[in-house]
């Protein structure tokens, strides 16, 4: 668990349970353990429990965790740290649908420079098996002129693509030690 | 006043009437916003879901873009605001974080550069004084109840106002003649763009937005994020079907009330282009 703090440059240990993240949380409903929880696992270094949770793939990424927490965890940013190491370390993924629709939604981008909606949700569709999710939707946007036929592309397509590859090195270096991580270090 | 616009994704989408009424209402308030060219997809909320440190990267270049227009850049969706604003605010106060981020994008950073919601522009850079000169047709008595949602205001560093309880929104739009309603779920997320993945929740927290703003005696909803209004207006059928509680209240944008509140015909603002619509309303109020 090393990791996470290294990913996070927080030290998790400030935690101190109070469950103001939990309280606030508007996921809390559909989750299996809540903020609160999840940060306990990680203090416990309990690395299989803690990857089979829900919990950080159904985080929407309100922030109200972060905003609100007493001790300044940026708590929204543990869980995009979680879901980063599970995908690195080829974990099962326990809501395969947020996953897929990260993928999705961010290969739109890096293929066309900019989000393509419609493109996106067909693909989604296909690859979460969900032929007819939204198909109500869709006609009845169209109507309305709200989605573009054709994808925009930008000029800079092929700089964001080298921001993507970059970003994709340094997550693994960043993972290899805590030597890599930068700031908030102290567990030497 | 200069500013360059980055429109991002969803504004030339499925939020095209958020683009069109702000350019109309900028060209009334004497605000020029100049495209910047080539712009790219800031990624929103899943570029940090996946890989943190990308989406710095990205919104540096994003932010580099200004270049040759103006270091204030103009924008109106959250989630690019909330991720330009962000990496902005973090190179400017991290060193560290700042070689980081440059060296990956390959982009040096310009600290003078600064990411502005356009009612952050309206507030403090027009006033609301020259605002209400603009207004001929003021919004009186229209009850509304401003969403502020999520990514304007967290985390607190990147917030142009009090993060909690923020009134930016309710000044600007009394300021516009129309009167705004107190209620408990301005700040509650809608479940962005969970809405595709995990469509039931969305259709929860949407219900409990939108019986909030109902009960506190709004008649309509002024949004300024394209996800937020997309789930507010697109999901009244779903919360129908799947929650049977019918909602029919309009949520627009705050730049389609106030362009009409400057005089903006209902077409210029593409009044239409809600699922639950807002002219018979407007329409009763004589604004349409």
């Amino acid at each position: 668990m090393q990791e996470v703090k290294a990913r996070c440059g927080v030290d998790l240990a400030r935690c101190y349970q109070c469950g103001e993240c939990t309280a606030g949380c508007p996921m809390t409903p559909e989750m299996d353990a809540g903020p609160t929880k999840t940060l306990r696992l990680i203090q416990l270094g309990m690395e299989e429990a803690l990857f089979s949770l829900n919990t950080p793939w159904l985080c929407a990424s309100c922030e109200t965790c972060t905003a609100r927490c007493p001790n300044d965890i940026d708590i929204a940013l543990v869980m995009d740290v979680v879901r980063q190491m599970a995908r690195l370390k080829g974990k099962k993924i326990p809501i395969r649908e947020t996953r897929v629709f990260q993928d999705v939604f961010l290969k739109s981008v890096e293929n066309n420079g900019r989000l393509y909606e419609p493109g996106m949700i067909a693909f989604y569709n296909l690859k979460s098996g969900n032929l007819l999710h939204d198909v109500i939707l869709g006609p009845k946007m169209l109507v309305k002129g709200k989605l573009p036929l054709l994808p925009h592309t930008s000029k800079n397509r092929e700089k964001l693509r080298e921001i993507f590859r970059k970003a994709e090195e340094h997550e693994k270096k960043a993972g290899e030690g805590e030597t890599d991580s930068g700031h908030g270090e102290s567990g030497h | 006043m200069k500013y360059a616009y980055y429109p991002g994704c969803s504004l030339k989408g499925t939020a095209i009437d958020f683009h069109t009424s702000a350019l109309v209402l900028a060209e009334r308030l004497g605000i020029e916003l100049k495209e910047m060219e080539d712009w790219v997809c800031c990624g929103a909320s899943p570029i940090h879901q996946r890989n943190p440190i990308l989406a710095s990267g990205v919104a540096n270049l994003l932010l580099s873009l200004s270049e040759g227009i103006s270091p204030q850049i103009a924008v109106l969706c959250a989630a690019c605001y909330h991720n330009m604003k962000k990496a902005e605010v973090e190179m400017r106060e991290d060193g560290k974080k700042r070689n980081e981020v440059e060296e990956l994008s390959g982009i040096r950073f310009n600290p003078e550069v600064r990411t502005r919601h356009f009612l952050e522009i309206l507030d403090q850079d027009l006033g609301l004084k020259a605002l209400q000169e603009k207004v001929v047709k003021p919004l009186s008595e229209l009850r509304v109840a401003c969403y502020y949602g999520c990514l304007l205001s967290r985390p607190p560093e990147i917030a142009f106002d009090d993060p909690e309880q923020p009134t930016i929104m309710e000044r600007i739009l009394e300021a516009a003649g129309a009167e705004t309603v107190p209620w408990s779920h301005r700040m509650e997320c809608c479940g962005a763009s969970h809405a595709v993945p995990v469509t039931d929740a969305v259709l929860r927290l949407v219900n409990d937005i939108l019986a909030s703003a109902r009960e506190a005696g709004a008649e309509i909803v002024a949004c300024a994020c394209p996800l937020c209004q997309a789930n507010l207006d697109m999901r009244q059928d779903g919360i129908l079907a799947k929650l049977g509680v019918e909602h029919n209240i309009p949520a627009v944008y705050f730049t389609q009330l106030l362009g009409l509140a400057c005089g903006a015909t209902g077409k210029d603002v593409m009044i239409k282009k809600g699922f639950v619509s807002a002219v018979s309303l407007l329409r009763e109020k004589n604004l349409l």
